[in-house]
């Protein structure tokens, strides 16, 4: 009996101690399915990502660059095929060994080691490394042929930027070079498109048509394991490459510009006066883009940094000088326009023993003998000082500011290409009351006249000063990437049908004047100027008579200058040294402008060397050489031109 | 002949064959074919070496299953130290005779395969407990006579297999042994009283694990602390059964074990791999079968008449559920991870092997259920 209620106690017992563990099973089951619907519904996303992340990987490919074309479509920035090696990360278990291994077989320097160990604590775990951008094909077939024992390597055939002319359009192409930081944070096309390995434009065309130019990567997407060994590929986006561009540039004349200008610094500009484009823009000296590419070495760099005559400016549009004579065609127009003077004027020139003079100033002309009694056309043609010392006077700074900023100084002239473009300086009384705080000086006048003082000009806007006289007179908007849309023929009518349009009454006033319109109140004052240009060239006592064309084909007309780069003394004068017995720092600067043929202008040139003497001596020669080879190739432009218009 | 010897135990064979409960062993044969489709996937599809072995395992020790289905449950009874005995020589061998992995001496060979005897003590504890309840009454479960014997019992082999070193067997083992003397109705003040101790010894428990322990019990707590390391296991197997999604990601489909990420895939993270490929659904209807399966033996329990069937059935349900939700609650990282398989899902012959013989009992106790059991 006892034994028997024992028994239902124990039962009871069981039964009770069973319901409480069933009620805490209960309880933990229901903990672990709302963990499950936590994990699997409510942070569904979250892992999915997660999961994704495991097992995809994607390879970026590099965009191939456009390729830059001259007129005639010679390629001046090519891509050529390059060796490369990767080193992805993920794929190696023991970085050091691999890179030790590589760094064997391909030779790499000390130097490229440590770079190669910077960068590598920049990137992701997972991400591949350049080991080496530019192998020769020994060294890259070595690879391939010890490969599998380099864990994680990998080469890859690429392109690379190469400029098959070198030195000669380095000013206007400029050159790529690996996408820094701030390359990257300032263009959002290169954000969207950085590849480990991305070329981007430093300078010059390179850099402003980036945009245009750079193209966009390809992605190859891999799943991958656990190890990061690739399963399958998964899609395959293919990189495009950048659109190819075509500048206005001749290769053949540019290249001849460079040449002229070997072993000197200097610039030479040449440019089309009704279209505006830019057929050369030399700059010299220069230096090899191609070494910039890989990043260029410290004695190749240093050598190019501390060379005394500065290859690293693109002088024509970043180097300012003081026009000198060249602008006196502009003064000369100037007073004609304002009606100040005729060309009948006459001063007269005395030599050094009766200088010009002005409330006790002194100032001379170039010649020391004088030019005796001198008219406008005459004046022009020698470059008499004294005369144009008087038309200044009468003149007055501000008028000449005027007609000086219309014809195309004081501003820049290709503005977003370049973005180290000068805009240079043509001075005002209200420019020096504003800047300088100080009154304007008659006498500073005066010698604005003849191209000195304050006046600044780059060699590119002297080369559109002269092309806007050429034209008759005409506004137009230089370029030097081609536009497809432009219409030579247009713009001919276009400046045909202006020249019949009634002058405006106030266009002496300073004022923006529209592309293709008329600069000029009446037409016959810039062929008076023209007129005493072509007798600077062509006749005997003229400035460049020395080195003008007798062939009529060739025949140009021209402007000599000569830039003074320090004041010259009574001290100077006496002595009246030849210009290589001066120190070259203080020679002076020898310009020239000029527009050919003379009959039917079409082309405008400048030519600048820098502390070269005198610039009939040191510049209009140039400008001889210069102008018979762009003549020439006159008629193969013309074709080009048909056949681009017909695609 | 046979009829004779069977009338002899005063159930005929048919009485025997009606009195199988088929309901458990259909049960068992879902959740193992279920476990076969599994393990099928972690081959990514193909039919070679984890399939093929765990496919004639499975049918191996079903087939044991119902042969040991049929010994009498008073024959468990009267050999349940005798079991218990051979469970302890079999974990002492080890010590001299066993094969070391990765770290741990586990196993031992027995040339067909290797045995894990931890596991074998799993049951026989529970066996041997249930008998050891069987006869005491409740009044004198709380004497220190009746106290000390069973905690020696459970302490013997629990600090046999924490040396291996195997954690998650031990707390396996030592949560079996428990289970039955909660059932047998020990004060709960004693249970509170050694948890407050096990609390306050907490520390001096950390200090004496070894240092992979240590770190998995931190990394726990915050599994990105290592993200490669330690806590790897947890993160990757987080990942899987998050990016199952409410239906999953299809059967063969699950990426997270198809490349690799996923470690243990075949044994400790075998639900992992079907929740990834099943989803929420896949795996609530997995939870759900066993959850029928506890169930279907705790009613087995409550039609025996005797103390050791009923006590082992509760006893072995415990350990059952104890055993699944270790597991579950382990990969979806609610538990640190210690190494405990899911029972009859994982890859593993001794963890199969002691499943069914744990199943055959508590059939036997069905079959037998009228059986009162005796020395």
């Amino acid at each position: 009996m006892i034994k028997r209620t024992s028994n239902l106690d124990k039962n009871k017992t069981i039964n009770r101690r069973l319901f409480i563990l069933g009620s805490a099973k209960v309880g933990l089951l229901g903990l672990i399915t709302s963990r499950l619907y936590n994990l699997q519904i409510s942070e569904k996303k979250k892992y999915e990502t997660l999961s994704d992340k495991n097992r995809f990987r994607e390879w970026k490919t590099p965009p191939k660059r456009g390729v830059i074309t001259d007129f005639y479509n010679n390629i001046i920035a090519d891509n050529k095929r390059v060796y490369q090696v990767y080193l992805s990360l993920d794929e190696t278990n023991d970085f050091n060994n691999s890179i030790f291994k590589l760094k064997n077989i391909i030779g790499l320097s000390d130097d490229e080691l440590s770079k190669i160990y910077k960068k590598k604590q920049k990137i992701k775990p997972w991400d591949t490394i350049m080991v080496s951008e530019n192998l020769s094909w020994e060294k890259f077939s070595k690879l391939n042929l010890y490969l599998h024992e380099i864990e994680g390597a990998k080469p890859v055939l690429s392109t690379s930027r190469y400029y098959p002319y070198s030195n000669d359009l380095v000013h206007i192409i400029g050159y790529v070079g690996e996408a820094s930081v701030n390359d990257i944070k300032k263009n959002k096309k290169i954000e969207e498109n950085f590849v480990p390995g991305l070329k981007v434009g430093k300078i010059g065309i390179e850099n402003s048509t980036d945009q245009i130019l750079i193209g966009n990567y390809g992605i190859k997407r891999y799943e991958v394991n656990s190890s990061g060994k690739k399963i399958k590929e998964i899609s395959y986006k293919k990189e495009t490459q950048g659109e190819n561009l075509r500048t206005t540039v001749d290769v053949e004349v540019q290249r001849l510009a460079q040449k002229l200008l070997d072993n000197k610094a200097g610039s030479i500009c040449a440019m089309d006066i009704y279209s505006g484009e830019i057929i050369a823009l030399a700059s010299s000296p220069t230096y090899d883009p191609n070494k910039f590419t890989y990043g260029i070495n410290k004695k190749d760099w240093n050598e190019i940094k501390n060379n005394k005559l500065r290859p690293l400016v693109n002088k024509s549009i970043a180097g300012l000088y003081s026009p000198g004579s060249t602008i006196k065609p502009l003064v000369a127009l100037a007073a004609l326009e304002y009606g100040i003077i005729n060309q009948k004027l006459k001063v007269k020139c005395k030599g050094h023993d009766h200088p010009y003079e002005l409330y006790g100033q002194k100032y001379h002309c170039w010649k020391k003998d004088g030019h005796g009694i001198m008219n406008l056309r005459n004046a022009i043609k020698q470059s008499c000082d004294i005369y144009f010392y008087e038309v200044a006077r009468l003149l007055g700074v501000d008028k000449l500011s005027i007609i000086a900023k219309r014809y195309g100084l004081g501003s820049k002239v290709l503005e977003d290409i370049f973005p180290e473009e000068k805009k240079g300086l043509v001075p005002s009384t209200k420019w020096k009351k504003q800047i300088l705080e100080q009154s304007w000086y008659l006498g500073e006048t005066v010698i604005t006249g003849i191209g000195q003082g304050y006046i600044q000009t780059t060699p590119l806007q002297l080369c559109l000063m002269t092309a806007q006289l050429a034209n008759g007179g005409f506004k137009i908007k230089p370029s030097i990437i081609y536009n497809n849309n432009f219409d030579y023929d247009k713009i001919l009518s276009k400046i045909q049908s202006e020249k019949n349009k009634p002058i405006e009454p106030n266009i002496l006033k300073e004022k923006d004047i529209n592309l293709y319109e008329k600069l000029y109140k009446n037409p016959k004052n810039i062929k008076i100027v023209l007129d005493a240009m072509y007798g600077s060239t062509n006749e005997q006592f003229g400035t460049s008579f020395r080195s003008r064309h007798k062939d009529k084909k060739y025949r140009y007309a021209g402007k000599t200058g000569t830039s003074q780069v320090r004041r010259i003394t009574e001290k100077d004068r006496e002595l009246d040294l030849d210009t290589s017995e001066i120190e070259y720092k203080n020679r002076d600067h020898a310009l020239f402008v000029a527009f050919a043929p003379y009959d039917k202008p079409k082309y405008a040139i400048s030519v600048l060397v820098e502390h070269g003497g005198s610039g009939s001596k040191a510049a209009a020669p140039l400008a001889n050489k210069l102008i018979k080879k762009i003549i020439d190739r006159d008629k193969d432009r013309e074709i080009k031109r048909k056949e681009l218009k017909i695609i | 002949m046979i009829s004779s010897s069977l009338n002899s135990s005063n159930y005929s064979f048919f009485e025997k064959l009606k009195s199988v409960d088929y309901f458990l062993i259909l049960l068992i044969l879902l959740i193992g074919s279920i476990s076969v489709f599994s393990i099928y996937s972690t081959e990514s599809g193909d039919f070679s070496f984890y399939t093929k072995n765990h496919l004639i395992r499975l049918a191996a020790f079903f087939l044991l299953f119902l042969v040991l289905s049929f010994v009498r449950v008073s024959t468990w009874y009267r050999q349940a130290y005798t079991f218990y005995i051979l469970g302890l020589l079999l974990l002492l061998s080890v010590i001299f005779f066993g094969i070391s992995a990765s770290g741990s001496k586990r196993w031992i060979n027995l040339f067909v395969f290797n045995l894990q005897p931890s596991e074998l003590m799993k049951i026989a504890v529970i066996v041997s407990f249930a008998r050891y309840y069987h006869r005491i009454q409740t009044v004198d479960i709380e004497s220190y006579r009746y106290l000390l014997q069973p905690i020696i019992l459970l302490l013997i082999p629990c600090y046999l297999v924490i040396t291996q070193p195997d954690l998650g067997t031990a707390i396996l083992i030592a949560g079996s042994g428990i289970a039955i003397i909660w059932l047998a109705g020990l004060n709960i003040k004693y249970f509170i009283y050694s948890g407050l101790i096990v609390i306050v010894s907490l520390p001096f428990i950390i200090s004496i694990l070894k240092p992979y322990q240590k770190s998995r019990i931190l990394t726990f707590f915050n599994p990105e602390r290592d993200p490669l390391g330690a806590g790897y296991q947890i993160i990757q197997s987080k990942i899987a059964i998050g990016s199952g999604g409410m239906y999953g990601k299809g059967f063969l489909k699950g990426t997270q074990s198809y490349l690799e990420f996923l470690p243990e895939k075949h044994t400790d993270f075998i639900f992992t791999l079907f929740s990834e490929e099943f989803g929420f659904l896949g795996s609530i209807l997995l939870i759900f079968l066993y959850t029928l399966l506890i169930y279907r033996i705790i009613k087995i329990g409550f039609s025996c008449r005797s103390f050791f069937a009923k006590l082992y059935c509760f006893g072995f349900s415990s350990a059952l559920f104890l055993y699944v939700f270790v597991n579950i609650a382990m990969v979806v990282g609610l538990l640190p991870i210690v190494g405990a398989p899911l029972p009859i899902m994982s890859y593993g012959g001794s963890s199969m092997l002691s499943i069914m013989i744990g199943l055959s009992i508590v059939m036997s106790c069905k079959i037998y259920s009228k059986e009162i059991v005796s020395n």
